[in-house]
């Protein structure tokens, strides 16, 4: 019998992407809250391997973040906009051409990685207690932490101007 | 017994510590906390029935027990037999769905509203120790934030409700409980953040040691060696469980902020079309998640199971010492139960706007302050 956390492992990973697939190409349906309920699912299943790995921080703040507060907030736009169920879409050339050229960058990106990373055994190398993520992000990633907290500023400020009524 | 104690030691640690964990979820569960839900139903009816200076429920009765002389009669007037008669009812009733209802969603929805109330109990230290056993679920070092997580996916189960019925009112409701839920929640996680910069842990449990030593959050006479620090830092406490406190009753959907089911605006809101045992379970999962938000203010701000006398702030030795520490957390969660019933039937319901208001421009902004304040004075302190 397999270590049980090879079984969860297995779980998880199919669980992930199963649902993954699901949010995109669900056969039964093409209700958009049906989509972001699946992606609730990955959410969720993706904090599992968090778990498996150890990074219990990051997996409560994936579920706490994304599954509690953003898809909250897609449902939530999903409903106010009272969204039909989606028609399926005409086949285009240039958007179905550049979807392919992001999904096998990304790939080539990932395979690079793969081949290239030196697997030291099974010992989980992403931080597991809170405080040491904390000293590593205040710290040695302190510059991209702060870049990514002026994106988000910037966002922010995006949308206050873009629904601003009147523009003087 | 000795034979049997016998089979136990021989049996894997793996095997122990599974029986052990299960006997504990399935003991919380059923033991515990659904009789506390059945029971907090038959508190709130009790304690409004003696607000509005009326009776509450005094009839319900059982065939042998309630002809004990003088005992039958005081706990049929005390209305102990209630829930069980609540409960048979909502289990015989028709369970209708009506036809224009999505009926996956519809299905689906009560379940998911009482499960993540059930879950968050899971890492709830509800007592020190009982024998070797710590009591407390599951002992994760990033306690809160799980149950900060797993509170946060209740709204789901709202949401789904209001989505599912297909109907104006249930869908309003469940619209309403999204934007409150998520408002607060940010307030709620923003008001303990000064509890975390004070003791320094995430783990539940090691948050309950420090407060037995160095004094309850908000209480910080509470303590048998007194410090002059944690009076220092008492005004920023007790902003923070004021906020906490606030928070907890609109998350919990309560008065005064139960716009989400306002019976005066939306028929009953988001579970207007449910009926029979799927409507039990939503009234369960308020109910549930009262209890959860109760066991989070006494475990962040009144230090849990400890009590500074008699020796109650150590972890117990004895298995008296542990029932002790037991009795201490469910008195404590007792009586914040009573609070959230008796704040029900003394305020009226909040505006939406006014909700919102106080959510965005009051609590987001002062939790904020409140966590720079503590900061400061903790550097000076320190």
């Amino acid at each position: 019998m397999p270590p049980i956390s090879d079984i969860f492992f297995y779980l998880f990973a199919a669980m992930t992407l199963f649902c993954g697939l699901m949010v995109v190409a669900n056969p039964l349906s093409r209700n958009p809250v049906t989509s972001a309920i699946f992606l609730v699912l990955t959410i969720v299943s993706m904090s599992g391997l968090f778990v498996l790995l150890h990074a219990f921080f990051l997996a409560a703040v994936q579920i706490l973040v994304y599954a509690g507060a953003v898809m909250v907030l897609f449902l939530f736009v999903i409903m106010l906009l009272d969204i039909k169920e989606e028609e399926r879409r005409k086949f285009k050339v240039i958007s179905s051409g550049i979807g392919a050229l992001a999904v096998f960058g990304t790939a080539a990106i990932f395979l690079k990685s793969i081949g290239t990373t030196q697997w030291k055994g099974a010992t989980p190398t992403i931080e597991g207690s809170t405080v040491a993520l904390g000293k590593l992000l205040f710290d040695k990633f302190l510059l991209p932490f702060e870049i990514v907290s002026v994106l988000l500023l910037v966002a922010m400020i995006g949308v206050i101007l873009l629904s601003r009524k009147e523009l003087k | 017994m000795d034979s049997l104690l016998q089979h136990w030691n021989s049996l894997a640690p793996l095997t122990q510590s599974v029986v052990f964990s299960t006997l504990k979820v399935l003991g919380v569960l059923f033991l515990a906390l659904l009789p506390m839900v059945a029971y907090s139903v038959l508190a709130e009816r009790k304690i409004s029935a003696f607000i509005q200076d009326r009776q509450g429920p005094n009839r319900a009765s059982l065939p042998l027990l309630g002809s004990i002389p003088i005992l039958g009669p005081l706990l049929t007037k005390l209305g102990i037999w209630q829930p069980l008669a609540d409960g048979v009812k909502s289990i015989l009733k028709e369970d209708f769905t009506p036809s224009y209802v999505r009926k996956a969603y519809f299905w689906l929805a009560p379940a998911i509203t009482l499960i993540p109330a059930f879950m968050t109990v899971g890492v709830i230290p509800f007592g020190s120790t009982l024998g070797s056993q710590k009591m407390v679920i599951a002992d994760l070092n990033v306690g809160i934030l799980y149950t900060f997580g797993i509170v946060s996916l209740g709204v789901y189960g709202i949401v789904l409700a209001g989505y599912a019925s297909n109907s104006k009112y249930p869908f309003l409701g469940g619209i309403r409980s999204t934007a409150q839920m998520i408002s607060y929640e940010l307030a709620m996680g923003m008001s303990v953040i000064p509890v975390f910069m004070i003791i320094g842990k995430l783990n539940l449990s090691d948050i309950i040691t420090h407060q037995a030593q160095h004094g309850w959050m908000a209480l910080p006479f509470m303590a048998t060696q007194q410090t002059f620090a944690s009076y220092l830092l008492w005004p920023c406490m007790i902003v923070s469980f004021g906020i906490f406190l606030v928070s907890a009753f609109a998350e919990t959907n309560r008065l005064p902020f139960d716009l989400p089911e306002s019976e005066t605006e939306l028929v009953a809101g988001y579970n207007t079309e449910y009926s029979s045992m799927k409507f039990a379970l939503f009234f369960m999962g308020e109910y549930a998640s009262m209890i959860t938000a109760s066991c989070m203010m006494v475990v962040l701000f009144f230090g849990g199971w400890s009590l500074p006398f008699f020796g109650l702030d150590q972890p117990a030795t004895s298995i008296i010492g542990g029932l002790a520490h037991i009795a201490i957390f469910v008195a404590k969660i007792l009586f914040f139960m009573v609070v959230f019933i008796w704040v029900r039937w003394m305020l009226p319901r909040f505006r939406y706007d006014q909700l919102m208001d106080l959510g965005w421009r009051r609590f987001i902004p002062v939790a904020l302050a409140n966590i720079l304040v503590t900061a400061v004075v903790m550097y000076f302190v320190r």
